[in-house]
């Protein structure tokens, strides 16, 4: 008994006994395989710059169970060290008082964040009204994407849309030969994915702005709203009974299989396609969806909390600076399909659909096209975010008329906010 | 010496009582304060008044959960309790291979929520499982598409439910019926009594109290019923299938609104308390009335 004991004392206590100089604790949720491998550089940089990693992976879920896990660490005023937080978010746990002093402000100014990232990209990262440094992104990912058989597209003489009208036209040739025309996994996530797509084609980049930017209430109940959810309404017969409750992945295999033409969704679909050995242009189209030079965009970033002890703050700016490094922005992001938020780091290494990625991210930067994503937590309160969310799904799994859906959405959107 | 042979009990039974009355009831409590708060992201402590309950009810989404606790809370009931007197009764024949049987129908309630809810799932997609076989056999317009159709989910849950609860009211039943006495059936049969009203005449009005303790099971089992929904509809399709323990987890921990989420934890708790608390009372107070 007594030997058991003494053995569970050690357990418990051996990782508090191995420091060294430097030490951070690291929650996220990037456990599957490309994610896990991507990770797996940033680790290996962090030992051989004698840092010792904790590593704090909560799996499942998209990262429900993950901040589950942050907040009641936080609550117990136990921080890790840094955790993956993206979009408003960060601001909010900076608004909690949980995140200043900025440790990583210094590594930022002295390293010249402000030169190796965009405005836009720059802005998220930072905590006290934009004035310091408390997070560090990781990568781009846009949003805005149609993924589309080659084989089916190519057969049925279709060629990728550049305007809605067009991929309904095409839609409604190939479902006339038994294909389903779009492959989608209605969750509420995903109808959301698809319904900014829309807004942001058929409303234009201002209007987006104003409606999931800034909430405005005219716009939220606007007749181009309408527009928007009527578009929505023919989405959805362009998919297949089957659809509700989907995974998302599941949708991509029926792109791939060539049982659907299209699937709207962001470029970590492209890790599906690349896990199954296809190619882009070769085995599958990537194209933005239609829109006037629209991109939107999805920072994964980590946040650094307040933390006490110097070999853990040493830790936190060690990591910060890998973050940002040229290395790790480029390895992790060809496994993670996404694009470099850092803008001097060489796309060669990339595939195509990365490449036309950062160039339009480009253009979009230049045109007023580049908009934070909103159905990936990237503007909004949390809660208002729900709510359009909510009344997106509702609408889109349901035979409610697309004015009554307008109504329900600015009423939602006042009762959130 | 005296004194710890005396207080011994009490200082064993201590830490389980002290564990308790932190884990569970001071946490009802903080919950009910936090509930009173405007938290959002993390927990604050001003007091903010009645408002999150204002809120929660002019959500709509909360009277879909509402709505949906009802329905499946009282279709869940019903049919347990009805399936499991059925077997129960037919049981309770002197059959051959009774143990066998009752073991077939108890062995649902050995799986979890998740694996009845994901099996459940596959069989009533209507791309992958009971419809798609129907029509593969042949029955080219057989449709069964409720676990996709927004009006009708929820009763997909209803189903699975039921297959996976009614089996242990079933043994609940079954126990209840041996503990009555042969002789009353005996003497019921020799004044002429049929098979029929023997049962719902005299056996069952004796079971009373095996009556409360299934409804009470099941109605904690219906109102926290989450990871059933979770796995099975995920609350879809939309928001159709929405219950109060999936809102409660949405707005905690996706929507950073814990003040709304705390109080809509507390409308579940009532909801659960108004219904135990009667009965815990009338059956305190007959042990009462005993003594």
């Amino acid at each position: 008994m007594r030997k058991i004991i003494i053995a569970i004392m050690a357990m418990v206590l051996a990782p508090t006994l191995s420091y060294a100089g430097s030490k951070a604790e690291v929650l996220h949720w990037w456990t599957s395989g490309g994610e896990a491998k991507a990770l797996q550089v940033l680790k290996d940089d962090f030992a051989a710059k004698g840092g010792v990693w904790s590593d704090m992976p909560v799996a499942g879920g998209g990262g429900d169970a993950a901040m589950q896990t942050l907040k009641a660490r936080i609550v117990a005023n136990d921080a890790p060290a840094a955790a993956q937080i993206k979009g408003p978010t960060i601001q909010a746990y900076d608004r909690e008082g949980v995140v200043a002093p900025y440790n990583i402000d210094a590594v930022a100014k002295a390293e010249g964040w402000d030169k190796l990232l965009s405005k836009q990209v720059a802005s998220h990262m930072k905590c006290d009204n934009g004035k310091a440094y408390c997070a560090a992104p990781v990568n781009i990912h846009r949003i805005d994407w149609f993924w589309a058989n080659k084989k089916v597209l190519d057969s049925n003489g279709i060629k990728m849309p550049t305007s809605w009208d067009e991929f309904n036209a095409a839609a409604d040739k190939l479902q006339a030969k038994g294909i389903i025309p779009l492959a989608h996994g209605s969750q509420p996530w995903q109808d959301a994915t698809v319904f900014e797509a829309v807004a942001l084609g058929i409303g234009g980049n201002k209007f987006y702005k104003k409606a999931f930017v800034d909430a405005d209430a005219k716009t939220l109940g606007s007749s181009t709203m309408v527009k928007i959810f009527d578009q929505m309404r023919k989405l959805k017969g362009y998919t297949d009974p089957g659809s509700p409750g989907r995974d998302w992945n599941v949708a991509t295999g029926m792109v791939m299989e060539g049982k659907a033409a299209f699937q709207l969704m962001g470029d970590w679909a492209k890790g599906e396609f690349a896990a199954a050995g296809l190619k882009p242009d070769v085995d599958y189209y990537c194209a933005s969806t239609p829109s006037d030079n629209g991109y939107l965009y999805n920072v994964d970033s980590f946040i650094f909390f307040k933390i006490k002890g110097d070999e853990k703050v040493e830790g936190q700016k060690l990591l910060a600076s890998l973050m940002m490094g040229k290395n790790f922005q480029k390895v992790f992001n060809i496994y993670k399909g996404s694009i470099p938020a850092r803008l001097d780091v060489p796309m060669d290494d990339f595939d195509k659909c990365a490449k036309k990625s950062n160039a339009d991210l480009n253009t979009a930067a230049k045109k007023g096209g580049l908009l934070p994503s909103f159905a990936h937590g990237m503007t909004l309160e949390l809660g208002v975010k729900g709510a359009i969310q909510d009344v997106v799904t509702e609408h889109f799994n349901s035979d409610m008329s697309s004015q009554d859906a307008v109504k329900k959405l600015s009423a939602a959107v006042k009762a959130a906010s | 010496m005296f004194w710890l042979k005396r207080n011994l009990p009490r200082l064993v039974i201590a830490p389980s009582f002290g564990v308790l009355a932190w884990f569970v009831y001071g946490f009802i409590l903080w919950t009910i304060y936090i509930s009173f708060t405007k938290s959002k992201l993390l927990p604050v402590y001003d007091i903010w008044g009645l408002d999150q309950y204002f809120r929660l009810w002019s959500m709509p989404r909360w009277h879909v959960a509402v709505e949906n606790l009802f329905i499946f809370t009282t279709l869940f009931i019903v049919f347990c309790i009805f399936i499991g007197i059925l077997l129960a009764i037919l049981l309770d024949q002197k059959i051959r291979a009774e143990g066998f049987l009752r073991t077939v129908y108890l062995y649902p309630m050995a799986l979890s929520f998740i694996v009845t809810g994901t099996a459940w799932r596959w069989m009533l997609n209507p791309s992958l499982g009971i419809e798609k076989f129907a029509q593969d056999l042949g029955f080219v317009n057989f449709t069964f598409d409720w676990l996709v159709t927004p009006g009708m989910s929820i009763y997909t849950i209803v189903i699975a439910g039921v297959w996976q609860s009614s089996g242990f009211i079933m043994a609940i039943f079954l126990a209840g019926l041996r503990s009555v006495d042969d002789e009353i059936i005996k003497a019921a049969k020799i004044d002429g009594a049929s098979l029929v009203s023997v049962y719902t005449k005299i056996i069952l009005p004796m079971m009373r109290p095996v009556f409360m303790s299934a409804i009470v099971i099941l109605v904690h089992l219906a109102i926290k019923s989450y990871d059933l929904v979770i796995a099975l509809t995920a609350g879809g399709p939309g928001i159709s299938s929405d219950m109060p323990a999936v809102f409660m987890t949405q707005m905690a921990f996706h929507r950073s609104e814990i003040g709304l989420a705390s109080a809509s934890a507390i409308m579940m708790f009532l909801t659960v308390s108004a219904i135990v608390v009667p009965y815990l009372y009338s059956e305190l107070k007959r042990e009462d009335d005993r003594k």
